[in-house]
This record gives structure tokens, sequence and C-alpha cells, in this order.
């Protein structure tokens, strides 16, 4: 008797839930950082079936018949955070049988089960790039996943282009963690893995340019290679180029090779960006970065500086910021603006760095990074300054639904930790990018 | 010149010579003292020995605090030079760290917190290894860190000995302030070794009490072993220094309490991830914790790790400090400032916070009568800021070391 009756009420409560989901949300009286447009003080916030219809001042905007109102005076809503360069969900790329590996796909390694990856919904991510690692040349094609709740498999958190593929981009690299001493297929020096991917780009020229003499002729059509299709994307424009680089010398040659092949790029830690910033913004490259407590760590990151954000920005280039999670917790996020602000950073550009510049960077300008009507509702619920350490990040909202919630305890522990918080994925996390000299990672 | 010897000679033979050469001595005398003679004022200052002070002053005489109190009480004499912020605090104390053995640049040459060469190796000397002119010194000191308590790193069973150093000081012995603090040992799957012993934690905690064993076998002895192991075991067992054990997981905090009671000797508790979950025995064991990183990674023996567990502990009443711990890649150190800023935010507050890198860390590693607050007495370290210390946009705009005034960039 006492089953049945709660079926009965669970059934009503699920009615109820999907009924309330029909409805629009509206998140009243709180401060509003668009990050498109001014903060607006008393700003109103309505959200339907997973897209944002409204955004702007409460006295002005009058809300629709039927809405859920919440009040959230006092509370400081801004669109949800994008990380442009993350390790989260335990994946590996390319594996050690040589430095160019076009043809892996992270997607295929993924665990959207990982705990990790609700630590980053407690830290405000919304969208994140899932890289592989940074031990080749080229190690693989990367992912973008928005962080949706009860992901049972890894289709549950693609982003699909309007053609229905998900969407991603390739990872490079250069300097130190991609060469091996022992030599081989890996390269021994900064000029050879320049060579090397000279080499892998030429095949790709003639592979397109054999494809497109057969004109659909599958008798003249060149084998199927996976490698050369990937990079033929690249050559093409439709896959972004993530370079990872750290010295000013090979993010000159990572410039370098982009306008020799005409792919479009996006540095990546750029950890002497600083030393040529005005190069970097000449050529129209976004950059990538990441704030780190410390200099060092290896040699080609000695001078890594949280003055990177504002040389940058004076320098007219388009700067995002990235965890590179494990290097840093994408709980705490939001500090890589702070920091960037310590060294100079202006607020409007550090808050444009979390949000707008890694949607740009990830061709998602038009479907996340600020808070527009039309625009997907991926947005956080902080407790006051996004920059100040005391600030809690009390809600994140993917598409409409909220992903993370401070109160619920099940969330909490995912904020700030405890027993429950770490699964075995994570004990065996590599640490990818940042370090390793000639790391096989 | 003829002349000119002539007339020095002269003078050589006057009576007034020496005169003039203690005129001359007391005069640089004055200039050396005049540079030593600060009037730090702050719109606030954390003395960390009572409530902050608003309108404050803090003066500075001869390397050591000579007054501290209002503006109103204190009169700055006119020869001071006088520095004011915004936020005034003691120079901060990091609680555990390894720089200066481990340098920025992380290539084999400038890693040498750890031999792995033995598992058990207590006589090996941190001053031995000390590199104070290591970049990773003057990087924190920029943040306002004037004391380190360093030495060998955690993972290995004893990897050697710590130190505690002004982050000021061409070389070890201008910097040092302690020679041998403790030595550090690591319980738990860090203290594993690759091919030899130990390699479970049941074969740690044997080891270890052995190595107790024979060292107060030998220290009841008439004539005892003076090696360089029994002469350092020997000070463990008469309680002169103790053990900085590092465990974080529930069963080597319980293993590090054990053997401390079993065998009379001081400890202090290092990293303990797990802490939060054993709150009343460390209370009990009566023994202090220098907690992990705020923001240190979790997995492994630190699955478990919560930002709230310096708070949880604190809240007990048991002794806490800060640390930043060991880091073995990127970033090669942390900040202590930073990590007690997450403490903060996360249940412990700014003023227990403040304590745990400043005072609280100073009475765990037993120099609290040297540094650790602005009283009058104590060693000139102050450290300044252009806002609350603990926000991330604020800026430590100098520090004082012994008082002289070796960081002046707004960092």
């Amino acid at each position: 008797m006492k089953k049945v009756f709660f079926t009965i009420l669970s059934t009503i409560l699920f009615a109820l839930a999907a009924f309330s989901q029909e409805r629009a949300t509206a998140f009243v009286n709180a401060r509003i950082i668009p990050i498109s447009g001014p903060v607006i003080e008393k700003g109103v916030l309505i959200v339907h079936n997973g897209k944002i219809i409204s955004v702007g001042d409460s006295r002005t905007v009058s809300l629709p018949s039927g809405v859920n109102s919440i009040d959230a005076t006092s509370k400081v809503i801004m669109p949800g955070l994008v990380d442009s360069h993350s390790h989260i969900g335990g994946a590996a790329g390319a594996d050690s049988t040589g430095p160019i590996q076009p043809d892996i796909r992270i997607l295929d390694s993924v665990n959207p089960r990982a705990s990790n990856i609700q630590r980053a919904q407690a830290g405000g991510i919304t969208t994140v790039n899932v890289m592989p690692g940074s031990g080749h040349l080229d190690s693989g094609q990367t992912l973008y996943l928005k962080l949706r709740d009860d992901a049972v498999k890894i289709d549950d958190l693609l982003i699909l282009d309007k053609a229905g593929n998900y969407m991603g981009g390739i990872k490079f690299a250069n300097g130190t963690n991609s060469l091996r001493s022992a030599g081989g297929t890996f390269p021994g020096t900064r000029a050879k893995s320049a060579a090397l991917v000279r080499d892998q780009f030429i095949k790709a020229q003639e592979y397109r340019d054999k494809v497109s003499k057969a004109a659909g002729d599958k008798t003249k059509l060149p084998p199927r290679d996976l490698a050369m299709e990937a990079l033929v994307e690249v050559l093409d424009g439709k896959r972004m180029v993530h370079f990872h680089t750290h010295r000013h010398d090979d993010i000159m040659t990572a410039l370098r090779l982009a306008k020799e092949f005409g792919f479009r790029i996006v540095l990546q830690h750029v950890s002497e960006a600083w030393k040529v910033a005005d190069e970097i913004a000449a050529a129209k490259a976004p950059s990538s970065i990441i704030m780190i407590d410390a200099p060092g760590g290896k040699l080609e990151t000695v001078d890594v500086d949280f003055k990177n954000g504002v040389a940058l920005e004076r320098a007219g280039g388009l700067v995002g910021f990235h965890t590179d999670d494990g290097i840093t917790d994408s709980r705490w996020f939001l500090r890589s603006a702070g920091l960037a602000m310590r060294a100079g950073m202006s607020r409007e550009k550090a808050l444009y760095g979390m949000t707008m510049a890694n949607a740009i960077m990830m061709d998602l300008q038009d479907r996340i990074g600020s808070l527009e009507p039309g625009k997907d509702a991926d947005f956080i619920i902080l407790s006051g300054d996004p920059v100040s350490v005391y600030t809690r990040i009390e809600q994140t909202w993917v598409e409409g639904k909220k992903v993370f919630d401070r109160s619920d305890p099940r969330d909490y522990i995912f904020a700030v930790g405890g027993k429950g918080a770490t699964d075995d994925a994570d004990s065996h996390m590599d640490i990818h990018c940042f370090d390793s000299d000639g790391g096989n990672n | 010149m003829k002349n000119g010897k002539r007339k020095m000679d002269n003078l050589l033979r006057t009576r007034t010579f020496p005169i003039i050469i203690l005129a001359l001595f007391a005069f640089h005398f004055s200039l050396l003292t005049a540079s030593a003679q600060i009037a730090v004022k702050g719109e606030t200052v954390w003395t960390m020995a009572g409530d902050p002070i608003t309108n404050g002053v803090v003066l500075i005489k001869g390397g050591k605090i000579e007054a501290v109190g209002t503006t109103a009480q204190v009169q700055i004499p006119s020869d001071y030079r006088v520095i004011s912020a915004k936020v005034v605090t003691p120079g901060l104390i990091d609680a555990h760290t390894v720089i200066g053995l481990n340098g920025y640049l992380n290539q084999p040459h400038d890693q040498m917190g750890l031999d792995s060469g033995a598992s058990f190796q207590p006589e090996l000397r941190a001053t031995d290894a000390y590199n104070a002119q290591e970049r990773l010194v003057e990087w924190v000191r920029g943040y306002g860190v004037t004391t380190i308590h360093t030495g060998h790193q955690p993972g290995a069973l004893a990897s050697g000995q710590t130190m505690i150093a002004k982050t000021w000081g061409k070389n070890v012995d201008e910097a040092t302030i302690v020679p041998t603090a403790m030595i550090a040992v690591t319980l738990g799957s860090g203290a594993n070794a690759q091919g030899r012993s130990p390699g479970t934690r049941a074969k740690q905690a044997s080891m270890l009490r052995s190595e107790l064993i024979k060292a107060q076998e030998n220290t009841a002895k008439t004539d005892p072993a003076k090696d360089l192991r029994s002469q350092i075991m020997a000070r463990v067992i008469k309680r002169e220094i103790p053990l900085l054990i590092t465990a974080e997981a529930v069963q080597d905090i319980m293993t590090a309490i054990r053997i401390a009671k079993e065998f009379n000797i001081r400890i202090v508790l290092d990293g303990v991830s797990d802490g939060h979950l054993v709150v009343n025995e460390i209370k009990a064991s009566g023994f202090p914790v220098i907690v992990h990183a705020s923001m240190a990674r979790p997995g492994g023996d630190r699955s478990n790790i919560s930002l709230e567990n310096a708070s949880k502990l604190r809240e007990a009443g048991i002794p806490v400090a800060l640390q930043s711990g060991y880091e073995g890649y990127v970033p090669k150190t942390r900040i202590v400032l930073f990590e007690a800023a997450m403490a903060a935010a996360n249940g412990l507050g700014q003023r227990n916070a403040m304590a745990s890198i400043t005072i609280d860390a100073a009475r765990i590693l037993g120099i609290d009568g040297r540094v650790g607050s602005l009283v009058m007495g104590k060693d000139a370290d102050v450290a300044m800021y252009d806002g609350d210390p603990f926000e991330w946009t604020t800026h430590c705009t100098g520090t004082i070391i012994n008082g002289r005034l070796v960081s002046d960039v707004k960092r």
C-alpha cells in the first residue's frame, strides 16, 4: 500500500517537474553581467526551453504570464564559464607509436561520469574543450562538451553543429613535451618538430587535391585515410588548431606554420605571451592563457607570468583563460580572472576571457558566452563579485537546467571536497599539458 | 702628492686621529640605523596579538619592532622613514614548503628535496642543500612571506631534516633561524619505495618503530654511538625535535599518533587530508597539524581532501597552520597567502586564516618568541597590502624582513 502511494506521489512530482520546465523562468532583481553589454544592477533574466528569451532591467522588462519568478536579489548572474582547455573526463589521446596522430578522437576516450566533470560544474563551467595531451606534435582531435547533468554516455554531452556533427578542434603542440632524446619517429629538436608538421600538412594538401580531382568518381578517389581527412578539415578551416606552446620562439613557430598552411589557430598556454604580445595580436591569433602560482616547474615556463593577460589586452589580442584541469582545478577557475586583474588586466576583459573569448575560440560565439536572447540558457548564480575569493558559486545552469546547486548536499561536496568527491578516475589522473618535459602522456 | 702624504702621516701621528675615526664610525653607524628606522603606517594593522588596530603604526629600529599602536598612541620620530599601506600584517610564515631545496627549474640539478637511495635518512641536513638565492624564495617574499619552514620533501619514510629560514639573506647562514627544525617522515602510499622496503603501510610502521627502538637503546647507553643518524635520532628520543609526519589518509594519521604515543616523542602532523574524518582523535592526541595546501590536487591518499579541513580542525581547538606544500611540477611552489585565502573563504574566516600563516604557525614551529605577530621586541618582519590580503585582486605592496625593506614591487 505504502509502495503504491509512493509510486503515485513520485509520478505526480515528476509530472509537476515536467510541467515546470515548460514554463519560462525569470530570475529577478539580480546584478547581471551579460558580457555582451554593460552590467545591469537590478536585472532580470528570463529563460525558456533551454534558451535565453530576455535580459534586461527588472523595472522595464515585463514578465510573461505564468512565468516562474525567482527572486535573485543580492545575487550576481553571469554566463556559464567556458574552459578552452581541460582534461576532465580522464581521457587519453594518441599513444606512443608516433608524433602526429590526427586520426585520434578524444571522443572515444572521455568518461562522461568522471567526478571531475561534476567538480567542473561546481566551478561554474558549462562548456569545455576537452583535449588530448601534449606529448605529441599532434595528439588528436579535441571535443567541445556541454556539462549537462546525469550523463550516461558521451553522446549526452556533445555539442552538435547545424549538420548534426559533434564539434571539436585538433590539438597540436611544440616545444619540449613532444621531444624525445631517443629519437625514433619522434622529433629530437624544435626544427625537426616543425619539419614533421610541415610534411604532414603537405601530404594533406596532396590528399585534398586528389579528392577534388576525383570529383566524386569513386574509382579515382584515394584510399580513405582518417588522419588525412582530419588534416584536410584543418586546411579547409573547418577544424580549429589548439596549439600548445610556451616559449616566445615556439609561439612564433606556431604562428608561422598557421600562416604557411592557412589554418585557424588558438594559441594555448602561451606562457611567454608577454614577450611577443604585439606579434600575436598582429597575427590576429587568439590566446588561451593559464594562471599559474609560480614560474618554472619546467624549463620553457620559467617566465610564465600573471601579466600575460594585460600584455595581450594592451596589444589588442583576444584573450581567454583555461584550467588545463588537473593543472589547475576547475572549481576555482574564476580565480584566473582575479589574478589577471591583479597584474593589470581590466575587469571587463578578464570576465570576457572567462566566457565569450573562449566561445569564439571554439566557434560557439553564436550559442554561448554571453547572456543574450536566443543563446543557450547557460549561466551561473553567484553570491557576489565574480573575482572575490569569498564569492560562492551557488548554482550552475546548462540549457535551462540546474546542474549544480550548492545548497544540495550531494552537489556541495563537489564544490568543497570531502568523502565521495573524488572517484577512481581521478586517482589515475594524468597531468597532461603543462608539465613533463618529454613525457609520454 | 708629496705634501698630501706628509699631511696624512702627520694626521696619523696626532692624538685627534682616534677621535676622527670614531666620528666617522658613528656617522656610518647612524646611516645604517637610519635605514633601519622605519615607521609602517596602516589603515588596518593586524598585529595578531589582539584585535586589529585601525590607523595603526609599527615602529622599527635595529631590525626589531620598537613600538606598535594607534597613530595617536605612537609618536613617529622625525628621522624615521614612513611607509604607508592599507593593510599591515606580520610577515607571513609558510609552515611547510620545500623551496630553497627544490628550485624553479625542476631539473635534476636543482631538485634536492629527496635522495632516493635509501628509505630512512634522518641525518640529511637541510642546511647543506638550502639555496638562499633561489628564485622561488624571492617569489614568495614578494607576496609577504618572510619565514619558511623548508627542507626535505615528503616521499620517503624519512627523507631528511627540515630547517627554518627567513626569505632574505645571501646564503644559508644569513637566512637560517633554526638549522634543524624537524625530521621529515612520510606515511602512506607516498612512502613506499621501488625495489626495496617499505612496500606497505604496515612495513613503514615497522621500520619506523625499529629505528625508534634503536635510538631509544642507544640513548640509554652510557657511551652512545655518535654517528650522524644516532645523534639526530637521540634528539628525537629526548623530545628536542619533533618528527614532521606527512600522513594524509585516516590509517596513516592514526599510525602516526599511535607510534608517537608508544615512544613518547613529539610529532607535528602534516598534510592530514582525512583530518576532518578523525577530528576527535587528533584533538585527543594533542598534536598540532600543518594542514595541506587548500588547493592541493585531490586523488590517491588525498581522495577525501576538503577545503573545509583547516576550518573543522581549528574549530575543534586543534592548533592549525597552513602550508604551500610540495609540488612536483607546476606550480613549482604555491603561495601560502593564496592557500590561506581559500581556507578563509571556506569556513576558517579571515582572522583564523591569518593566524594560520602567522602566529599559530610560529607557535607550532616554536619560533613565536621571535616572529608571527607585531609586538615590541620581535623581529621586524612586516607585510603590506593595498586591500584585504586574501582577495585575488589585492597587491602585496611591500615586505620588510629584520627591519629592512626587501621588496617594494607591487605583486
